[in-house]
């Protein structure tokens, strides 16, 4: 096993065990915590197929963390108040049901970047980066002005939504269930990553002219990976909703975005488990140094800048050196 | 008429009021090599940009195996069988070797929106990878990172892709640029080689390069072809040997 | 009207330092916005201390510029070689920086900055609209710096250097120009501006953390739809860009009211104003992707 895979293995180890250890011990606290972080990291893992392997830099990903979120929200609050969302022409309930709140907001996030790649990827370089921020910040206020969802004030669901077979309140239960539902993402990016499409992806990202000489299309390439990537992160956003019961536009903002990608960044773009290692370490650091102080942001802007400047391929990087080739 | 494979007729292209292209008409045949030479700021670019499809020409056509490809950009006109090297070379720097000569063959293969079956151990396509880089002489360093390869392995990787798209006609922008003596050599055998498995439309300034492959060649001054003729005619023609080749070339 | 075109000049004159930066440096700034926040934050305190709003417009100038010129020393200089992605990492992480360094500094709750009394009250337009003097001169000297940058990019030898520089980077430095001091100049007149703009606004709203984000952000759809590099594409962009958004949240709820009831009215048609530049903003993309007047 190369020195990237052991890496992998025991960010695994260490996203699994510590809540299993709080689960012993008796923290619950904790355990809420390692759930956040794997919702993060599923966050990142959507983003990094476009922003690593692509080389596409979205600035506004929190827009389809945002959209899964208030998926998972308008869903859960119709369904509460046995309000029905539309009656013609179909009839749409709500539902607390997780599969079905999950495949809407996989599918909606991916309508969404479908629409936002297709007009974006018609722009490259800067010009890309900040249209990504102007439509991530465009969802980011229609939220705010759309009074019947909570609006700057956010929506709360009283009751975690259902998944068959478990207690979804149970904290240990709903974290297990985040952790299957990354592992599975991450399974998925390997493979992808290792396909035709990653190639061509990756290849695309390296040197468009190339990618042309040989017959392929990268604006194609490069809109499909932003789909996908948007519906990842937007099931994540659901996920986020779901943890916390609550869904506000805060989940849709510029901050936000930059969270995201600060995730990727400290655990290494481009790495399959880089939001995963990176997620973790924001955790602890909101945890720790947060506690300490009030102004943690200024460390995290010094450890994001350092990182940049000095250390370009993150944590993982830096412990594993160059991306080992496929063979 | 069913010899030629690649053909410009009456290309035209202006920029203001330069005119970079004017009317140039060239054909391509089977089995040939058809070198392109002319002076800096002849036009050779924008000729190419206007072949390959990342220039559109303001009139005039290009046919490959008499199709017309007007309306097709770069991609199309790839898939349609127009290979090409660049001057610079144009490679994932960080893939290897053999991953760069595998997206050939992928585009060759079509398909590429396959997202589920590891890419480098698909048979076909790592073989006909394979095969273009045993041709070209790059078999031993398939697992080198293309970055790390030298200038004249790199310009023969380029050949190794445009040979994995099976194309109908090969496009080479200076292919010699940057080699030493012995890459010079080693290039001007491949070609050689190459013009069996599709005719080559070469663009060069290496005019001892030239003189050894070119079944014909084409002088291109100011946007046209000023004359088009076997090796031989074109050295002894007065014009030309007065305007670009000087005592370069001895009579 | 009025309201809209004061928009646009403050947003010009954030837009003007960005759209140069790109330009001749090739470098995109997401602190823009903490150098706009920095100038608020000098100017109300400059004006708390001395009571001078003349006082308080210097130091966000001196202090922005500063500011500028120390982050470009130290670390934009860095960035100049680097991907975009690296760029906008470390601009963002400044921008952590020193919105945190400020609230240490300044606290959480917002301060303020008064109008001078010279200004405060309202003045009468022909045509008989009283319009508050303040933002009158606020789009006064918006305009009077439009036509001052014009100036300095067409008329002056720094200008010249600086559209030179936008062309071809390396010729100008083969030409011996000093690119170090050049580049440091343009990155503290842009964010100058900046912090210009932001003192001008700090008087109207509030002085806040996290103030400059907002503001940075329609910027760069300023910048996308006048083009990057061009100041006149910025100053274009940004009247567009403000006039439709002033615009569009007075006539928009408006002009739904007459077919819907009046709160529907009011909610369907304030949330489609506030997403109205960034549809401008896709139009102009889809028939011009670079910008009204982009200079590639």
């Amino acid at each position: 096993m190369t020195r990237e895979s052991w890496i992998n293995v025991a960010a695994l180890a260490v996203l699994l065990g510590v809540p299993l250890w709080a689960l012993m011990a008796d923290e619950p606290f904790i355990i809420t915590l390692a759930t956040r972080a794997a919702i993060f990291a599923l966050a990142g893992v959507g983003l990094n197929l476009a922003l690593g392997t692509g080389g596409l830099v979205s600035l506004g990903h929190a827009a389809f963390f945002g959209i899964g979120g208030y998926a998972m929200g308008i869903l859960a609050s119709h369904a509460q108040s046995y309000a029905l969302i539309m009656e013609a022409p179909f009839l749409i309930e709500g539902t607390k049901s997780m599969p079905v709140i999950w495949l809407v907001a996989m599918v909606t996030s991916a309508l969404a970047a479908l629409a936002i790649g297709a007009l974006s990827l018609r722009t490259s370089g800067v010009y890309f980066i900040m249209i990504t921020l102007a439509f991530g910040q465009m969802i980011y206020y229609f939220a705010i002005s759309w009074p019947a969802y909570g609006g700057e004030d956010g929506l709360s669901i009283y009751v975690r939504n259902e998944f068959p077979g478990l207690n979804t309140l149970v904290p240990m239960q709903f974290f297990c269930l985040c952790f299957a539902i990354l592992c599975l993402a991450l399974l998925l990016m390997n493979a992808i990553h290792k396909s035709a499409f990653g190639l061509a992806l990756s290849a695309a990202r390296q040197n468009e002219t190339r990618v042309l000489s040989v017959g392929m299309k990268p604006f194609h390439l490069r809109l499909v990976a932003f789909v996908i990537s948007g519906a990842v992160t937007g099931l994540a956003g659901a996920l986020f909703a779901d943890l916390n019961r609550f869904v506000s536009p805060t989940m849709l903002s510029w901050q936000m975005s930059g969270e995201i990608i600060i995730f990727i960044i400290i655990g290494g773009v481009g790495r399959l488990f880089g939001p995963v290692i990176g997620a973790m370490i924001f955790i602890l650091l909101e945890h720790t140094l947060g506690g300490l102080s009030e102004f943690w942001h200024v460390y995290l802007g010094a450890l994001l800048l350092g990182i940049v400047l000095f250390a370009k391929g993150g944590v993982i990087g830096a412990l594993a050196g160059r991306e080992k080739a496929h063979d | 008429m069913t010899d030629v494979v690649l053909s410009t007729e009456r290309l035209f292209k202006s920029f203001g009021a330069l005119k970079a292209t004017n009317d140039v008409s060239l054909d391509l045949r089977k089995g040939e090599i058809h070198a392109l030479i002319g002076p800096n700021g002849a036009g050779k670019s924008t000729l190419i940009q206007q072949i390959t499809g990342h220039l559109a020409s303001d009139s005039g056509t290009v046919r490959l195996m008499d199709e017309d490809l007007i309306g097709a950009g770069p991609a199309e006109r790839a898939r349609r069988g127009l290979g090409r090297t660049f001057q610079i070379s144009s490679l994932a720097m960080e893939h290897t070797v053999l991953q760069n000569a595998v997206l050939g063959a992928l585009g060759q293969r079509g398909n590429v929106m396959s997202f589920f079956k590891p890419v480098m151990k698909d048979a076909q396509l790592v073989s006909a990878a394979r095969a273009a880089l045993v041709q070209v002489g790059l078999a031993e360093l398939s697992a080198t990172r293309t970055a790390d390869l030298s200038h004249g392995q790199r310009r023969q990787l380029e050949v190794a892709v445009a040979l994995t798209l099976k194309p109908k006609a090969f496009l080479m922008d200076e292919p010699m640029a940057g080699l030493g003596l012995e890459g010079a050599q080693q290039m001007i055998g491949l070609l050689t080689e190459l013009r069996k498995e599709a005719p080559i439309l070469l663009i060069e300034h290496d005019m001892d390069a030239v003189f050894a492959l070119a079944d014909r060649i084409s002088v291109l001054v100011y946007g046209e072809v000023i004359a088009t003729g076997t090796p031989e005619e074109i050295k002894v023609n007065p014009e030309i040997r007065r305007a670009y080749l000087g005592d370069e070339v001895p009579a | 009207m009025l309201n809209g075109l004061q928009f646009g000049v403050m947003l010009f004159l954030m837009s003007a330092g960005l759209t140069l930066v790109f330009g001749v440096m090739g470098l995109i700034n997401l602190a823009h916005g903490s150098l706009y926040m920095i100038g608020a934050f000098a100017a109300a305190a400059v004006a708390a201390a001395t009571g001078s709003f003349v006082l308080a417009l210097m130091a966000s100038l001196a202090a922005a510029a500063l500011a500028g010129a120390l982050i470009e020393l130290t670390i934009i200089r860095r960035l100049y070689d680097r991907d975009h992605l690296d760029q906008v990492l470390a601009t963002f992480a400044l921008i952590l920086i020193f919105s945190e360094g400020t609230r240490w500094m300044f606290g959480s709750f917002p301060l303020f900055l008064d109008v001078p009394p010279m200004l405060a009250g309202p003045v009468t337009l022909p045509g008989g609209i009283e319009y508050p003097a303040y933002r009158l001169s606020i789009i006064v000297i918006g305009l009077l710096v439009a036509v001052g940058m014009f100036a300095l990019i067409n008329r002056t030898r720094v200008g010249i250097r600086i559209r030179a520089g936008e062309a071809d980077r390396e010729m100008i430095a083969a030409l011996g120009v000093d690119i170090a001091k050049l580049y440091t100049f343009v990155f503290a007149l842009g964010a100058a501006l900046a912090g210009f703009a932001g003192a001008l606004v700090g008087a109207i709203q509030s002085v806040q953390v996290g103030m400059g984000e907002p503001v940075l952000i329609l910027a760069f759809v300023v910048i996308v739809i006048g083009g990057i590099g061009s100041i006149k594409g910025a100053f274009v962009g940004a009247l567009l860009v403000g006039i439709t958004d002033t615009m569009g949240r007075f006539l928009l709820p408006q002009i739904f009211a007459l077919f819907l009831e009046p709160s529907a009215a009011v909610s369907v048609g304030s949330a489609l104003a506030s997403m109205l530049i960034y549809i401008l903003m896709a139009g102009v993309l889809v028939f011009r992707p670079r910008g009204l007047y982009g200079v590639a």
